[in-house]
């Protein structure tokens, strides 16, 4: 297991993550999908930050995952609040603004 | 022994005013009985901004690297922060108007009440308003003010975050029409996200390049090795996320939807600020991080530069929403702004920056009033931004029409307003660099663009008005509201602002000129 086998992982979780989001219709799901890409960027980061010798990537994913808790608390509100309304967490019903 | 990094308060005194104001903000929220909330709230957020604006003003000629090299205190940054500050101020303003609506604000009473719900109608017409919209604006503009300070692409990432964050909760709190309200947070908030993914995953590849994340570092490297293929990867990624809030084409497809279901206060806030503050940022990153490699990045710029002049001219032909043609207006003024970016001379003075700081701070004063006059037309279910509600509007208020005439005629780039001196500045600096093809794709785009927005003063002037007799009378006319002071003053100074950049644009355009520098 050399170190580009991990970046090579983070990439394709990345692409999985961007996939789903495109092709997903539950918000929830698509949510998760944003999360996965998150997720890979932090296994990137910590990945380089052995490749080159440096602690920054490490940090860095911390911080990553911080901001990724927070938008976990204001995303699930957003979905809550039209669950509430529309008995529903699916984005394709989410359809009133269109041309 | 880890020793404290050294921190000049001067340089951050304007971010510590916004902060500031948002904690005192939240700690307002929890201890102050509901009633005294509102003005309290109203207060702090104006404290913060305008002690935001004039910290920055006295900072002026200030260039230096604070914070371990985290934070840039230098002339374009100070000059963006003053920007975004001074328009933030006046976005609070909008917010805090209770005139207008019968319902006393544009925000809802209590967000967590399921719209459409029994409870629900009965805070309609309460007195009751969800404050915490002021400590979150409040955050925004400080994570905006951050954004274009930023001189390490982590605390670029974090402030991102931060402006975006809030926004998407207060696009979902309109009072009215709020299961479109709460599909625009919806839409804005998954595909916002969408975008930070991707600039984050750029950051990753820049740093396995680089080994560092500081925008300094980054340039070295691309100086010494020339961009390799995972640092112009990176920087790709990079450009989407930044794009994606700068609503540039073809990363767009939120900015109609969510100009249009937001309320208007957000949206012109929006409109202003977060465009602002995202090219601040984009401005930063070629410039001092990419700056020595800008046969990389220019050809992409060009390139989408072009798609977002024609997607958003040619698309806001179609619209019949005034809030939706407004969003497309924004998305060809972003390609007009990306125009400005390519004049970029890594030599010395870039003419390209001090036309894009004129043209943005002209673009925000701009689009904020044109926004807060759409706040003040409205029927009986709140804003009427249906364009053939707008017909004949000139006869029911002159002076409305009159002051959304020189707005609109600002947008479409009419001599003798701000707009016509940001576009010639951005476009000469464009030809200046040799990239006369992309002005004249400006220019043509200029004039479709100009159709639409002639479109709307042609009406408001020359059409019968809707609800009269001869227009058939089925359909009720909206009624034009009494201004509350608030807006009266966003108005007002937005107004004399157009004028005044457009009549005598010299001093600014000098002072933009003279804050036009990045410290490396």
């Amino acid at each position: 297991m050399t170190l580009s086998h991990y970046l090579v992982l983070a990439a394709i979780l990345f692409t999985i993550g961007a996939v789903g989001v495109l092709v997903r219709r539950n918000a929830i799901v698509v949510f998760m999908c944003v999360e996965l890409m998150l997720n890979s960027v932090n296994l990137t980061l910590v990945t380089f930050a052995r490749a080159t010798g440096t602690v920054d990537g490490q940090i860095m994913a911390f911080f990553v995952m911080v901001v990724a808790a927070a938008e976990v608390v204001v995303g699930l509100a957003i979905i809550m609040s039209i669950y509430r309304t529309r008995r529903s967490a699916s984005v394709d019903d989410a359809n009133l603004l269109k041309y | 022994m880890i020793e404290a990094p050294d921190l000049s308060l001067a340089g951050l005194s304007p971010l510590l005013f916004l902060f500031g104001a948002a904690c005192v903000g939240v700690l307002i929220e929890a201890f102050a009985p509901r009633d005294t909330r509102h003005p309290a709230q109203v207060a702090v957020a104006l404290v913060g901004t305008v002690g935001g604006f004039v910290s920055t003003l006295l900072l002026a000629g200030t260039r230096e690297v604070t914070a371990a090299g985290a934070l840039a205190v230098d002339g374009a940054g100070l000059f963006l922060q003053a920007t975004i500050a001074g328009l933030g101020a006046l976005s609070i303003l909008l917010f805090a108007e209770r005139g207008l609506d019968p319902a006393r604000s544009s925000f809802v009473a209590s967000a967590a009440v399921p719209a459409g719900s029994v409870r629900d109608r009965e805070l309609l017409t309460s007195s009751r308003v969800q404050t915490e919209v002021y400590p979150l604006a409040t955050f925004a503009i400080g994570g905006m003010m951050l954004f274009v300070a930023a001189n390490d692409l982590l605390v670029m990432f974090v402030a991102l975050e931060v402006l975006s964050l809030p926004l998407y909760l207060i696009s979902g709190l309109a009072r009215r029409r709020r299961l479109l309200s709460q599909e625009a947070a919806l839409k804005y908030f998954l595909l916002g996200a969408f975008a930070s993914g991707f600039f984050l995953y750029g950051l990753a590849l820049v740093y396995g390049a680089v080994g560092s994340v500081r925008l300094s570092d980054i340039q070295e490297a691309v100086t010494d090795e020339g961009g390799g293929t995972l640092l112009v990867l990176g920087l790709a990624l990079l450009l989407v996320g930044l794009m994606f809030k700068a609503s540039v084409a073809p990363f767009h497809s939120w900015t109609p939807d969510v100009y249009q279901g937001a309320p208007t206060p957000v949206t012109a806030f929006m409109g202003a600020c977060t465009k602002v503050a995202a090219f601040g940022a984009i401005l930063r990153l070629l410039y001092v991080g990419f700056g020595t490699d800008e046969w990389t990045w220019r050809p992409l710029i060009y390139g989408i530069a072009i798609v977002s002049m024609v997607v958003g001219a040619v698309l806001g032909l179609t619209q019949t929403d005034l809030k939706r043609m407004l969003a497309y207006s924004s998305i060809a003024h972003a390609g007009f702004l990306l125009t400005g970016v390519i004049g970029f001379d890594a030599t010395g003075d870039s003419p390209g920056l001090s036309a894009t700081l004129f043209y943005l701070l002209a673009y925000g004063l701009t689009t904020l009033g044109a926004f807060a006059v759409l706040t003040m037309v409205r029927d009986g279910d709140g804003e009427a931004t249906h364009l053939s509600q707008w017909a004949g509007l000139a006869r029911r208020s002159p002076v409305l029409a009159a002051v959304m005439t020189l707005f609109l005629l600002a947008l479409a780039g009419i001599p003798l307003t701000s707009g016509f001196t940001g576009k010639f500045a951005v476009f000469r600096a464009a030809i200046d660099d040799g990239a006369w093809p992309l002005a004249v794709v400006a220019l043509l785009t200029s004039a479709i663009a100009a159709f639409f927005y002639l479109r709307v003063v042609v009406l408001m002037y020359f059409s019968e008005p809707a609800g009269s007799s001869a227009a058939g009378g089925s359909l009720e006319g909206p009624t034009v509201g009494v201004p509350g002071l608030p807006t009266t003053i966003v108005l007002a100074v937005t107004a004399a602002a157009t004028l005044v950049l457009g009549v005598l644009p010299g001093s600014v355009l000098d002072l933009a000129g003279q804050a036009a520098r990045f410290v490396g």
